[in-house]
Formats: C-alpha cells, sequence, structure tokens
C-alpha cells in the first residue's frame, strides 16, 4: 500500500499571536509544530502499513523552517518526505496549495492520500478536497474511522448528527478528524533513524510549475487581534446563594434566560 | 442584469437547519444593499414544501433540485448539480453554512469551479469597491482575516450564529424554479451505505442557544446526567472540554474546542473545565460565558462573566433547581 499523507507545519496552538509592523502575523520565536490534525493522518498512515505493508510518504509544502516538522514525521515512522520549498513563493490560497500538492503527489506512488481535516492556522478545511477534486479522485471528509479491504476503503464520516458510512475504490484521499487514533510519539531510535531517511526538496520548476502562473484567488487583506475578553465578577456566599444570585443575574443583567 | 446573492438552503430529514434561516436573513440584507435578488437553492427528495419557507425568511426566487438521487448528501452528486446551476446562472455570490456537509462541499465545489472560496468565516462586510469582504477566525480564533474573493461568483461557508435569522414574513411569495438533477456517473465514486444519526431532543452544540459543558472536573461518565438535567431545563445542549473527551466519559462529537466544536451560544456554562487555549478557542465568542470551578484561579475565570468558585456537583443541581423557578415564571 502506497500511503502519502499531506501534512502542514503549524504555529502551536498554545501560542500567542501577535501581528508584526506590516501586520501580518509575527512567526517570530513562535514554536513550530506538525499541524495536529495531521498527526492523526500520519499515525493512521502509520497503522495502516502496519497492517498491510507498504510505504509511507510524507508530502509538504513550506519553507526552510518546515524541515523540521518533516523529520518530525519521520520519527514517527514514516519511510520518505518530499517538500515543496520555493522562495518565489508569495502568498499561497488554498487554490493554489492544491495545485502544487497535485503536481508533487502524482509524481509518487499512491493508493491513498492522508491528512488533516483542516490546519490549525488557517483552518479553511479546503487544500486536501481541492486536491483531489484536481486530481480527479474520490475523497471522504472528516473520517473517524477507517477501514481498508484491499482496494476498497469503508470510511465512518462525521456528520451533522451522526456518522454516515461510506465506501470508496482506491485510490482515494480521506481527511481524518481527531478521535480517529492516539498518536504515538516518536522514539528515540525513532528521532536518529529520522536523520537518515530520504528527503526530497523540489522547487516549482522541478513540478513543471512556475509561480506566475500561479494566481492568488482568496487573498487576505489584513489581519486584526480580537479584543481579548475580560473576566467578571466571582459570585459571592455560600453555593445557594450563589445560584440564586446567578439564576437573578442571567435574567435581568445579562438577559439570557 | 444583476445575478443575485445566493443562498444554501440545507435541509436535514425534510427541515430547514438553523443557519440557513440566519443566512437567508443575512442575505436578505446584503441584497438590499446591493440591489440584488436573493434566490435559495433547496437540495434534497421531497423538499418543494420547503421552498415556502425559503420565501417567508427572503428569498425572491428559490431553485429546487428534488430527486431520490440527492435525498442523501453525497459529495459527487450534490456537487455535479450545483457545479451546473451555478455555471448556467453565474451569480455574484453563493453563500453556505459551514456545516459538516458544507465542509466537505464547499471546497470540492470551489476547485470544480476554479474559483476562491472564504471558508468558516464569521462576517461579511458590503464594500462599495470589494462587493463583499469575509471575516474569518485564523489561528483557532487568536486573529481574524479579511479575505476579499477575486473571482465570481464569491463562494463562502458561513459559521453558524454569526449573524441572526429574522422573523419570517408568512406574506412573502418566491417563484419557484424547478431544476432537474443531472449527475455525472464519474461523481458516484463514493457509495452511501449507512446514516446512523444519535437521537437527542436535545439541540447540536453548534446551534444550540445554551450550552453546557463538562471537563475534568466531572470525574467520571455517570457524572454528565447532572449536567444533562440542567441543560434539559432550558433546552441546552452539553458539550464537553478534550479532557473530558480523552478520559473516554463522553464521545468525541461533543467536545468543544479548536480541534472539536466551535460554538456561540447566548450563555455557555463551564462547569469544572481550567480553561485551557484549546478550549477557550472554542467557546470564547459565546455571548454570556459561566463558570463553575473549585479552583478559583482557573483561567477559566478570565473569560467569564460570571464564576462560582465551588463544587460543581454541588452547584449544578441547585442551579437546576433555579433554572426550574425561572422557566416556571
Amino acid at each position: 500500500m502506497n500511503i502519502v499523507v499531506l501534512m502542514k507545519q503549524t504555529v502551536d496552538t498554545e501560542a500567542k499571536i501577535v501581528l508584526n509592523s506590516d501586520g501580518k502575523i509575527d512567526t517570530n520565536g513562535v514554536t513550530l509544530v506538525i499541524n495536529p490534525l495531521d498527526e492523526y493522518a500520519i499515525e493512521e498512515a502509520l497503522r495502516i502499513k502496519e497492517r498491510l505493508g507498504g510505504e509511507v510518504t510524507i508530502v509538504t509544502l513550506g519553507g526552510d523552517q518546515a524541515t523540521a516538522a518533516v523529520r518530525s514525521a519521520l520519527a514517527m515512522g514514516a519511510d520518505k518526505a518530499v517538500q515543496i520549498n520555493d522562495p518565489a513563493l508569495g502568498e499561497v490560497d488554498e487554490g493554489m496549495a492544491a495545485t502544487i500538492l497535485a503536481k508533487a503527489v502524482q509524481t509518487l506512488p499512491h493508493d491513498i492520500v492522508l491528512a488533516g481535516v483542516m490546519d490549525t492556522d488557517n483552518g479553511s478545511a479546503q487544500v486536501a478536497v481541492r486536491m483531489a477534486e484536481k486530481m480527479e479522485l474520490p475523497s471522504i471528509s472528516s473520517v473517524t474511522k477507517l477501514d481498508i479491504d484491499e482496494s476498497l476503503a469503508t470510511a465512518k464520516r462525521v456528520i451533522d448528527g451522526g456518522l454516515a458510512t461510506l465506501e470508496v475504490t482506491l485510490p482515494a484521499v480521506i481527511t481524518v478528524v481527531q478521535g480517529i487514533n492516539e498518536v504515538r510519539y516518536p522514539s528515540v531510535a525513532g528521532i536518529m533513524k529520522a536523520k537518515k531517511k530520504p528527503l526530497t526538496v523540489l522547487k516549482l520548476s522541478d513540478l513543471g510549475l512556475d509561480a506566475s502562473n500561479l494566481a492568488v484567488q482568496a487573498k487576505v487583506l489584513k489581519f486584526t487581534l480580537p479584543i481579548p475578553r475580560q473576566g467578571g465578577k466571582k459570585l459571592p456566599g455560600e453555593p445557594a446563594e450563589a445560584a440564586s444570585l446567578l439564576a437573578r443575574l442571567l435574567r435581568e443583567e445579562a438577559k439570557v434566560l | 442584469m444583476p445575478k443575485g446573492i445566493w443562498i444554501f438552503v440545507e435541509q436535514a430529514a425534510g427541515k430547514i437547519r438553523k443557519i440557513s434561516f440566519e443566512l437567508l436573513s443575512q442575505g436578505r440584507k446584503i441584497a438590499d444593499q446591493t440591489g440584488e435578488p436573493l434566490v435559495a437553492v433547496i437540495i434534497g427528495e421531497k423538499v418543494a414544501n420547503l421552498a415556502k419557507e425559503a420565501a417567508e425568511y427572503g428569498a425572491d426566487k428559490v431553485y429546487l433540485l428534488d430527486s431520490p438521487q440527492l435525498a442523501q448528501y453525497t459529495t459527487g452528486a450534490y456537487t455535479s448539480v450545483l457545479t451546473k446551476l451555478l455555471r448556467n446562472e453565474e451569480p455574484q455570490a453563493f453563500l453556505m453554512g459551514h456545516t459538516a456537509l458544507a465542509k466537505d462541499l464547499a471546497p470540492r465545489l470551489a476547485q470544480r469551479l476554479g474559483v476562491g472560496l472564504a471558508s468558516d468565516i464569521i462576517d461579511i462586510e458590503v464594500n462599495q469597491e470589494k462587493f463583499l469582504l469575509f471575516k474569518r477566525p485564523v489561528f483557532t480564533g487568536s486573529a481574524f482575516s479579511f479575505v476579499e474573493i477575486l473571482t465570481k461568483p464569491l463562494l463562502a461557508t458561513v459559521r453558524a450564529k454569526s449573524f441572526v435569522a429574522s422573523e419570517p414574513d408568512p406574506t412573502r411569495q418566491a417563484e419557484v424554479i424547478e431544476v432537474a438533477a443531472e449527475i455525472d456517473p464519474g461523481d458516484l465514486k463514493v457509495i452511501l451505505k449507512d446514516v446512523a444519526l444519535i437521537v437527542t431532543s436535545r439541540p447540536a452544540l453548534t446551534e444550540a442557544d445554551i450550552v453546557i459543558s463538562g471537563g475534568r472536573g466531572m470525574k467520571a461518565k455517570e457524572n454528565f446526567t447532572i449536567l444533562e438535567d440542567l441543560a434539559d431545563v432550558v433546552g441546552a445542549a452539553v458539550g464537553a472540554s478534550r479532557a473530558a473527551v480523552d478520559s473516554g466519559w463522553i464521545d468525541n462529537q461533543f467536545q468543544v474546542g479548536q480541534t472539536g466544536s466551535i460554538v456561540a451560544p447566548t450563555l455557555y456554562i463551564a462547569c469544572g473545565i481550567s480553561g485551557a487555549i484549546q478550549h477557550i478557542a472554542g467557546m470564547g465568542a459565546s455571548k454570556v460565558i459561566i463558570a463553575i470551578n473549585k479552583d478559583p484561579d482557573a483561567p477559566i475565570f478570565n473569560v467569564a462573566d460570571y464564576g462560582i468558585v465551588g463544587d460543581l456537583f454541588e452547584v449544578v443541581p441547585l442551579l437546576t433547581e433555579e433554572f426550574k423557578k425561572l422557566v416556571n415564571e
């Protein structure tokens, strides 16, 4: 089974987000990690490989700093990685990312392509499904359980109010949600081995692409930061008094009950 | 000739979802501002009766795609019929709720149409020059980005509760246009085998006006019944923090947080939840937040409008009694 995982390096979700003087997100000094939802995709890929054999390839689009995330994925147990790193790329929207990743995945044998349902930076949940469309592959989103029997994948997808069971003949693209598995930590041996695993770094030209032909369709005009929420009052008294006071405040002051 | 602001009216089991009423109501306002018709698209089987309701919430025109093949959502079939309709009619904008359905459908549709998509938006600015500008949370709510879509139709998915549904006007009428559902066979590669819905009398987390969540302080699975009792008095949904989900006390789908559901109810009651960033990201946009926690230094109190420092096992049942009194008044 040739398993490809789309991975993105993201800002640690515990990090404090600030804007730089250009009004962009300042990532200086911020901890960068594997997108937490992609970790579930990597874990699922490793489990499929452990059951059925095969190879797990990580594909990522990102600058020099993203190499650290690639090495972490290799340390978890992925076999090799492809990183598209081209300084000619400026702002990349979801459509562009999908175009670039599709080209990269097409160069690899792929029975199944896994990815997190979204990344915690941008949160748009678009790229993997767009890439599937670009590659004319079927896709199943938000999968919480995945079974593979030869070339047939059966997936339980989270829908509003329940679960849908879907079947697809591979190759296909599957996006996963938290809960599909428990992600392993890389072992020390894994970290050592990861340093020697093959990482291919590609430029857009290696994929037959040219930055000037890739156009942004969803343009970010500016960023703002939310006004931090202020803590309110702690209600005094014994539990019974506090509960009674709270109910009254909710009706009379907050007017929400 | 203006082509209109289009709204995807999502239905489940023959009922229009709340988010669609919110979108029709806001869409009506935008359409009035830009001088365009408001158009609803309804997809499903035996859904013709929903057109009237879409009209009451503001639609001037309703496109109806009614077919047994569209009875249940599948990515391929819905993409197939919507691509044809949008290509033929060329609307200015097509807005959908950011639901499980649209999270899957919208990127597929956007890519097939070759257009940009603003996902999970929470506000729309109507702008002379840019037409519509979309505000969306990024970095799990730690920042907002303002996105301009440079292609037409402008595609966006809208987070539930971003807009308020207006009162329906029973006198409003809409022109109803039935569209034949032509599905490309190539779009039927994924086969839907089964849909299992959890039977519950409670509202969906993302749609509920009141959400009551439990965290590590709940201590055990069976203790969630005290939250359920409180929830049922006021018609609330029950949620949980990641700690409670990871402990196996409650199913994943009830998790509120950056990797679970993002909720913005009128009232959010956090019981035994410390208030990790992960959780705040999922409920920080609630109108009023209440925290009940034994630890007076729990970070949840920094975002709560009202806090009770105390044992939730004592406080929550008392609150249930107080809420009962209020409801009966």
